[in-house]
């Protein structure tokens, strides 16, 4: 059972008490203490339970490479669910909560299923639960989802707030271990602006740890010199608790900074968005766990991690701590241990002959070492009771029992690759040392083509302390071009080659195999490595995919490399033939917070608001998004309802006269020498014959000659256009007109801008339209003066103003643009002339019908990106002089002059009902696949106060030649609905109204 | 995420500022031309596993179209001009054969 | 975010640096050839600057022209000389291909002061501010939106964005500066 020691802990203060619950016991810890550290001091090794055989477990590492100890954080709307607890800073009052386990930890239900983990090997669930299908989804999956899955996310929205920063860099550090310092140290006195994350809430990464002098210095002292003089550089940004999770294209790098935990106006996390010229990878490198049978109890540890909770918290993970090891590193762990007086009854290393120098120290201080020797299996169940000590190449039988409470394995180091692959760097297998490396001659590049990252220290494969800061010192000095120099002072220690193993002992029997973990999270053991080779997943991708190896949220940190060998050794081939997955983004977990940065609640995205927004809220409007719009779609009274008020305004407009705000539609001004010319090419008619003072309804077409806007066109003068789009269009249109005239008619003098955001524009329209505009003033708006379709300037109650006499609900109409800021003005100018002409409001919803029941389309309703003008009855827009235009050519296509296609029609349900928008009318016919032949579809509908009556337009096969003719249209719950086609205007349609 | 240096403005600048426009230097086919040309004009684009000449729009800067000379596989940017031009300038041509012997024929 | 009358005046609750609506400012956009001495005559005969070099904006008291793309200008006067800084461009431009027109109702600026304003915009636009020279004007996004930021002062920067996300891009901007947000505490 772990325990907290009498003294020592260098990052602890034993005077500051920390209260905190798991699982709703109440503990005890130490300011410094991270959640793991504080479990393991209290006594508490079993943390957790895996993900598919529900386990017991306890943390096996003591950072963020931990895929045991994953924990519930908080409650309410700020839990934080699978968070792990190894790198869980203490607080005052924290609340953890174990996962995966039900009723609770110690007696977990789901355990069964580890009863029969021989039933349940890698792809189980692909082979037994296909069929049958319906069992599947009613049956298996529920049962199996709840008793798996990791941490529950939490309810209700999330109170706290995230952001994010832009920064830039010469040279980013990503590690701010001795190797990382260092390599910071000499690219600040370069003069480079540097910035160095490091994801602990400490500095200097192991070397505090290990205790070996630098630079003359204690290494506590040394990180202190550095971090000193680097945080007094102007041209250095140093941040701890910041981890770089992602290194993309042309050194986009990401870091995530754990600002707090929630409560405040400041940030909890702070999402850096950095472009490094250079990364420095300097992000140490992770212990692999051996494979032996057992090596998941809670108990076995790293050997790197029992140094590390002995160090750094004071906590022992055992009174009696059993090392196992392929390389001399774990001789610390002995050494340290026993210097704490922690017992330590065996050291056994796989290697024949043994370790180096730190084997014979370990023996001189009279530990047990058993060379070639390892453990065979572990004893005990929820926790350690002992292990079997048997020879490394043997079959496991017989050995030596030997009792002890916890195990500390080191199958040797693999370096964090990550930042470098992820990019695309690639990786050299070093087999004297026996791990994967950034090989440097295949770093990932930049937009330059030339390298954008550099591996320093551990993380290059250098994991002793002399060697980091030696290849930290070299690689930086290459890099950035500075004369040779020498590393800080450090002593050397010899170590002997280090040994891998796939499985321990080597000849253990499926038994033992079926029991030693990789993959500790998913529950990954060697024998089911095995078993997808066999099965023929000798790819080390697909192997993965079958057996979930490394797609844990630990991303294979610790069990990476120990499958790739398993893999190997079932194929018989080398490691580096079998290769590694694909290091993806992200590093280490990271919050959606943070992603979504401060787009969230108001600022989740930018609303865009006419000059009138603030007079439709106040009278309670019902919004309708349009784009990034804002607009009223209807102005319900107190009480009344939403559909009520659309009918009220339609019949508003029809009886006496309506405003609208048409703020949002595009207004693009277009002016030059050849505007006429460019217009012409633009719309499918003709602009270029337009007289100045006359406006003119306009097309515009794709190159494939369909239909993308629409709107009206006034001629301002001789050069001067000023055009109208629909709301959704005025940027795309103006990024249209600017995409020809910037790469395809260069040399055509035209310039164009987007006015649409300078002007309020309201329509004002109904047979009264005429005498409210008489009564404010200042123009004259007689038939005579402004007939349809003309446009004038002047004065309206003494505000400047352009009104165009057009329309777009088939009434008496005026549109009035007068500038942004003018706008509030005016319309209360309107509404108080017209009170008792009866003006009303109308909204968006009301303007839809009064364009239906004179048959206008719109794009976007009647359009969808497929239909032409012709197809719309419009070809009477189509200028047949023009020799070209955009969509011409397109137009020509054999299928768009087909008679059979789909043409715009009205309407009319049999009984006056409202079709369902996007109804299809179906024949009895069927096609090649049995389905009915449809011959039409319903592309607007609505209930029309004017006529009483459902209308609807849509697009019927042949249509305008079938008039008269009833179509089926199939609706929910098997009803068929029939409607005639009639002419798509409804209302008005000689016109008598528009021209009043 | 790219970075791209915009010829008209000179900022470099991150992805999120440009849009994308596809493949430069297509010939527009109008009226008159054949089925096959109108089509290859509509629909056919090149897809190459190496230099890239393509179109992009410094949408959230000043506006203006250029094109961009890129590697599909590394994502080096060899150059960008401004888009009225028929094809990259000399000296980026040159820029282009030197990092990627044998453009454009077969080179990649 | 009912703030569709923000007016672009007034200042927001304190945070680490001060945010607020910069007030009516009067601004036309001028697009024509840039090299041309008639364009020259014209701006200067408006602001009492020359035109400005390439991302650069020429500050004349109360007026400034800044350089919008290779182009188009933005003229900024004050508010209620808007309408005449048209007609005089107008008036001097006649015969020379060129677009002047007012677009003070369609923009908005605002004012970011304080030794922590460069902190805020950081949070809001990918511009290494670091290099931002005085009197550059840049143009990039500010969150979602199109956005143009010059260095109007000492610690002080001004953004001009569309009017219809006014109330967008001041609550942004008061977001990236509240209390205890600070990215470099000092």
């Amino acid at each position: 059972m772990s325990f907290r020691l009498g003294h020592g802990g260098r990052l602890i203060d034993r005077a500051r008490p920390l209260g905190f619950s798991f699982d709703g016991r109440r503990m005890t810890g130490f300011a410094g203490d991270t959640l793991a550290a504080a479990l393991l001091g209290a006594g508490e090794t079993l943390m957790g339970r895996s993900f598919k055989y529900h386990r017991p477990r306890g943390a096996v590492a003591a950072g963020v490479e931990e895929p045991n100890a994953l924990m519930g954080i908080g409650s309410g709307p700020q839990a934080e669910p699978n968070a792990r607890a190894t790198v869980v800073e203490l607080a005052e009052g924290l609340e953890a909560t174990s996962q995966n386990r039900w009723p609770n930890l110690a007696l977990d239900i789901g355990q069964l299923t580890g009863l029969g983990a021989r039933l349940m090997p890698a792809g189980f669930y692909y082979k037994t639960f296909i069929h049958p299908r319906a069992a599947w989804k009613h049956v298996f999956e529920p049962v199996i989802r709840r008793a798996a899955g990791l941490g529950r996310a939490p309810r209700g929205p999330d109170p706290d707030r995230y952001e994010q920063l832009y920064a830039f860099a010469d040279v980013v550090v990503a590690g701010g271990g001795v190797a990382g310092l260092h390599a910071a140290r000499l690219a600040a006195e370069a003069g480079r602006r540097v910035i160095v994350f490091e994801q602990a809430a400490h500095w200097g990464g192991r070397a505090p740890v290990e205790g070996e002098p630098v630079g003359g210095l204690p290494a506590d002292a040394w990180v202190a010199a550095q971090l000193a003089d680097l945080a007094a550089r102007p041209n250095v940004t140093l941040r701890a608790r910041a981890t770089v999770f992602g290194l993309h294209d042309h050194g986009y790098l990401l870091a995530e900074e754990r600002c707090g935990e929630g409560g405040g106006t400041g940030p909890r996390r702070r999402l850096w968005r950095v472009r490094a010229g250079l990364t420095v990878v300097a992000c140490g490198a992770f212990e692999r766990p051996l494979p032996f049978a057992g090596n998941d109890r809670p108990g076995v540890m790293l050997a790197a991690a029992v140094r590390d909770y002995l160090v750094n918290w004071a906590v022992a993970p055992g009174r009696a701590v059993a090392v196992v090891t392929g390389c001399d590193d774990a001789y610390r762990t002995a050494m340290a241990l026993a210097g704490a007086g922690v017992r330590v009854p065996v050291v056994a290393d796989l290697r024949p002959g043994g370790g180096g120098a730190l084997a014979a120290r370990a023996r001189a201080m009279g530990l047990r070492v058993a060379d070639g020797a390892c453990i065979a299996r572990v004893l005990g169940g929820r926790s350690v009771t002992g292990v079997v000590l048997a020879p490394a190449d043997g079959d496991g039988s017989g050995g030596e029992e030997i009792a002890c409470d916890a195990v500390a394995m080191s199958g040797g180091w693999s370096p964090a690759v990550h930042l470098w692959s992820q990019p695309g760097g690639g990786l050299a297998w070093d087999a004297d040392r026996g791990l994967f490396r950034p090989d440097p001659a295949r770093a990932p590049t930049g937009a330059d083509g030339r390298p954008m990252a550099v591996a320093v220290g551990a993380a290059a494969g250098e994991l002793a302390l002399d060697a980091a800061l030696a290849d930290a010192d070299r690689a930086l000095r290459a890099v950035l071009g500075l004369p040779a120099g020498a590393p800080p002072v450090t002593a050397a220690t010899a170590e002997a080659p280090p040994r891998t193993a796939a499985m321990l002992p080597a000849r253990a029997g499926h038994r033992l195999r079926a029991k030693a973990f990789l993959d500790f999270q998913n529950d990954v053991k060697v024998s089911d490595i095995e078993l997808a080779a066999r099965e023929g997943y000798v790819s080390v991708e697909h192997a993965k995919r079958y057996t979930t190896l490394g797609m844990a949220t630990d991303q294979g940190k610790l069990s990476n490399v120990a499958g790739i060998a398993v893999l190997a050794e079932a194929r018989g081939t080398p490691v580096p033939e079998v290769g590694t997955t694909t290091f993806r983004p992200p590093f280490v977990p990271v919050t959606i917070g943070g992603l979504a940065g401060e787009a969230s609640g108001p600022l989740f995205q930018p609303v865009r608001m006419t000059p009138l927004h603030g007079w439709h809220a106040a009278r309670g409007a019902v919004w309708e998004p349009v784009g990034l719009w804002r607009r009223a779609y209807a102005y319900p009274a107190t009480g009344e309802r939403t559909a009520d008020a659309v009918a009220r305004e339609v019949l508003a407009v029809r009886g006496r006269v309506g405003l609208l705000d048409a703020s949002t539609l595009g207004k693009i001004l277009v002016r030059g020498p050849d505007a006429g010319r460019f217009l012409d090419m633009l719309y499918v008619g003709m602009m270029s014959t337009l007289p100045v003072g006359r406006c003119r309804y306009g097309v515009m077409c794709n190159e494939q000659g369909f239909v993308t806007d629409d709107g009206v066109v006034a001629r301002l003068g001789s050069e001067t256009f000023l055009c109208h789009t629909t709301t959704g269009g005025a940027d795309r249109i103006h990024g249209w007109m600017e995409e020809w005239l910037q790469t395809e008619w260069w040399d055509w003098k035209v310039w164009t801008l987007n006015l649409t955001e300078q002007f309020a524009q309201i329509a004002v329209a109904g047979p009264k339209a005429r005498v409210l505009l008489e009564r404010l003033g200042g123009m004259d708006v007689s038939r005579e003066a402004q007939p349809f379709m003309r446009w004038a300037e002047g004065r309206l109650s003494g505000i400047a103003a352009r009104v165009f006499r057009i329309s777009f609900s088939g009434e008496l109409s005026f549109e009035i643009a007068v500038a942004a800021s003018d706008g509030p003005a005016l319309w209360e100018r309107l509404m108080a002339e017209g009170a008792d002409l009866g003006v009303t409001p109308y909204g968006t919803e009301a303007m839809h019908v009064l364009r239906a029941e004179k048959g206008y389309i719109i794009v976007g309703d009647e359009t969808d990106g497929t239909v032409t003008p012709r197809d719309l009855g419009l070809e009477r827009m189509i200028a047949s002089g023009k020799a070209d235009f955009i969509g011409r050519r397109g137009m020509e296509r054999a299928h768009l002059v087909d008679p059979g296609r789909w043409r715009l029609v009205g309407l009319a349900a049999e009984d006056g009902a409202v079709l369902p928008e996007g109804a299809y009318a179906a024949t009895d016919a069927r096609n090649a696949n049995g389905q009915r032949v449809t011959e039409g579809r319903v592309t607007s509908s609505y209930f029309s106060p004017t006529l009483k009556c459902g209308i609807a337009l849509g697009l019927v096969r042949r249509g305008p030649e079938r008039m008269g003719e009833v179509l089926a249209f199939p609706a929910a719950g098997g009803r068929v609905l029939k409607a005639r086609i009639v002419e798509p205007v409804f209302h008005d349609k000689d016109g008598a109204r528009l021209n009043g | 995420m790219l970075m791209l240096t915009c010829p008209h403005c000179g900022v470099t600048a991150e992805e999120t500022e440009f849009a994308p426009g596809g493949q430069a230097h297509l010939k527009r086919q109008g009226p008159g031309s054949s089925d096959d040309d109108f089509e290859a004009y509509l629909f056919a684009r090149a897809n190459p596993r190496g230099v890239h000449l393509e179109r992009w729009r410094h949408a959230f800067g000043c506006g203006k179209w250029f094109h961009a000379a890129r590697c599909t596989v590394t994502l080096e940017v060899f150059g960008t001009y401004p888009a009225r031009t028929a094809g990259p300038p000399a000296e980026l041509r040159a820029a282009i054969a030197a990092r990627r012997p044998g453009w454009p024929e077969g080179g990649r | 975010m009912a703030r569709a009358d923000i007016a672009t005046e007034g200042a927001g609750p304190a945070g680490f640096a001060s945010v607020a609506g910069a007030g009516p400012r009067g601004m036309v956009t001028l697009r024509g050839d840039l090299t041309s001495p008639v364009l020259a005559r014209a701006v200067a005969a408006v602001t009492g600057t020359g035109v400005p070099a390439r991302r650069r904006i020429e500050v004349a008291g109360d007026r400034a022209v800044a350089w919008m793309s290779p182009d188009e200008l933005l003229v900024l006067v004050p508010r209620a000389e808007a309408g005449a800084a048209v007609a005089a461009l107008e008036q001097a431009l006649a015969g020379e291909h060129h677009l002047a027109a007012d677009v003070s109702d369609a923009r908005a600026a605002f004012t970011i002061r304080g030794p922590g304003a460069q902190g805020v915009l950081m949070k809001l636009c990918p511009v290494d501010f670091a290099t931002l020279a005085e009197g550059e004007i840049r143009r990039s996004r500010a969150g979602q939106v199109a956005a143009a930021v010059w260095r109007s002062g000492a610690d002080e920067f001004t953004l001009v964005s569309f009017r219809s996300v006014a109330g967008y891009v001041i609550a942004l901007l008061e977001f990236s500066a509240r209390p205890g947000a600070e990215p470099f505490p000092a």
